[in-house]
């Protein structure tokens, strides 16, 4: 296998070499060391301006193209639900000032490692992936089922995800609480699913399922659009308080 | 005329015949007889088929609505072989998808088509323990029926595994193929390239609005 550094250095993709290469950590600024007495003051430099972080959401449509996804019924495809939603949490993010990178804004097939790239190359603070299926209630969200570890600079591209898996909790913790602040069930889960493994992002996998009637809720298919934005306005809320607590 | 030679010689080759006749006829019978002794020494296909007297069995019951995995108990009986146990077990819990009430409904005749165990060499299982590696051999026809979606396809893994590690505590690690093939994903989402380790899929929690899970 190739080193990642390399392999960038070449212009040459990252998943194509093996490997992923976690962004790079944030330098704090050097201290100020105190001014001897006597010594005539002489006008300090201007400290460096610190650029905090950039805070990028990564939004990837699950399927596309040949690849339909479930079928969620009367004709619509899930691709084609995952498509409008990430259409609607962009311009959602982007009306709170959140910048957005998507993986597809089309009906295209793209390979889970392109999705990967595509999401490793923005160094997203949060990336999420939109399900959608017919069964079960509620929102579903997922995290890599890989065993958490230390962050390297050098992940493997098959589990470079494990460097980031405490972080997706916390990321799968701000949604959970969001949803169920807007009444809607919400289960958590471990799953082995393409291509969160290989991101180096906080990741999220959300799939939405039809809501069951009960005594808070009442039944709406995946295709309700008022439902759809219900849980995009939630995820949205939680994304922007993400904003404040993801580099904690 | 015949003569009185002739005559002696007629009755001694008789004699020899039915002589030989009687004794072509013993050999036959004691070859017969240590054939049917074999044949009862030796364990027969019915015999390997042959079931035991009812087990109590736990299956794990997925429910698609909570993300719940429900241990239920079933007495059947299994038959001897270790392979075919685990099949049979695993048939009931297809069994139980199919049941009217299920609540992980899914229309499949029959979801299995052989389960194999490889020993897993000892220092290689991340459970510490050498165990065992299942192959579970889904059928297409399963794979076909399986509703798609990261929930329900993670249900059916999780439900497979968490009964099979129940009722086999040997078996550490779990691997699926369909129809003896290799395949990436059970219905477009759980992937099947990886093998999974059992015994973590057992500690399951019931998943509610705002907390819990798989």
């Amino acid at each position: 296998m190739r080193w990642i550094e390399a392999a960038a250095a070449l212009g040459i993709a990252a998943g194509a070499a093996g490997w992923a290469q976690s962004p790079p950590a944030q330098n704090p600024p050097a201290p100020q060391l105190p001014q001897a007495p006597g010594v005539p003051s002489v006008p300090s430099p201007t400290p460096p301006q610190v650029q905090p972080p950039r805070f990028v959401v990564v939004v990837d449509a699950a399927h596309g193209g040949a690849d339909t996804g479930a079928q969620i019924g009367n004709g619509v495809l899930e691709k084609e639900i995952t498509l409008g939603m990430a259409g609607r949490l962009r311009s959602t993010l982007r009306a709170r000032g959140i910048e957005v990178v998507t993986t597809r804004t089309g009906d295209v097939n793209l390979a889970p490692a392109d999705r990967a790239e595509t999401a490793n190359h923005a160094q997203g603070a949060a990336c999420l992936t939109i399900h959608a299926t017919a069964t079960g209630s509620g929102v579903h969200l997922f995290t890599s089922s890989l065993t958490p570890t230390a962050n390297t600079r050098f992940m493997p591209w098959g589990t470079a995800q494990s460097a980031y898996v405490t972080q997706s909790l916390k990321l799968e913790s701000e949604i959970d609480s969001a949803l169920a602040h807007a009444a809607i069930p919400v289960s958590l889960g471990r799953a082995s699913v393409e291509p969160m493994d290989s991101m180096t992002c906080p990741e999220v996998a959300v799939e939405i399922a039809p809501l069951v009637g009960g005594h808070v809720t009442s039944a709406k298919p995946v295709t309700d659009v008022s439902y759809q934005k219900q849980v995009v306005d939630a995820v949205a809320a939680a994304l922007e308080q993400w904003r404040s607590d993801w580099r904690q | 005329m015949i003569s009185q030679f002739q005559k002696y010689l007629f009755f001694i080759m008789l004699v020899a015949c039915v002589t030989m006749a009687a004794f072509l006829i013993r050999l036959r019978n004691r070859a017969q007889d240590r054939l049917q002794a074999q044949a009862m020494s030796a364990p027969s296909e019915m015999a390997e088929t042959a079931r035991s007297a009812p087990q109590t069995v736990t299956l794990y019951v997925p429910n698609d609505l909570d993300d719940s995995l429900t241990a239920v108990e079933k007495s059947i009986s299994l038959p001897a072989d270790r392979n075919a146990q685990a099949r049979v077990i695993l048939e009931n819990l297809v069994e139980a998808y199919r049941a009217p009430e299920s609540t992980h409904p899914m229309n499949v005749a029959s979801g299995i088509v052989d389960v194999y165990f490889l020993a897993v060499p000892q220092g290689k299982d991340e459970t510490g323990g050498g165990g065992q590696m299942a192959v579970i051999d889904l059928s297409g026809a399963l794979a076909q029926a399986q509703p798609s979606g990261i929930e329900p396809e993670t249900l059916t893994l999780l439900s497979m595994m968490a009964t099979l590690h129940a009722n086999l505590p040997a078996v550490t690690q779990v691997h699926f193929l369909v129809d003896g093939q290799p395949r990436e994903t059970l219905a477009g989402h759980a992937d099947l390239t990886r093998t999974y380790l059992a015994a973590e899929q057992t500690s399951v929690q019931r998943g509610a609005p705002g907390a819990g899970g798989l």
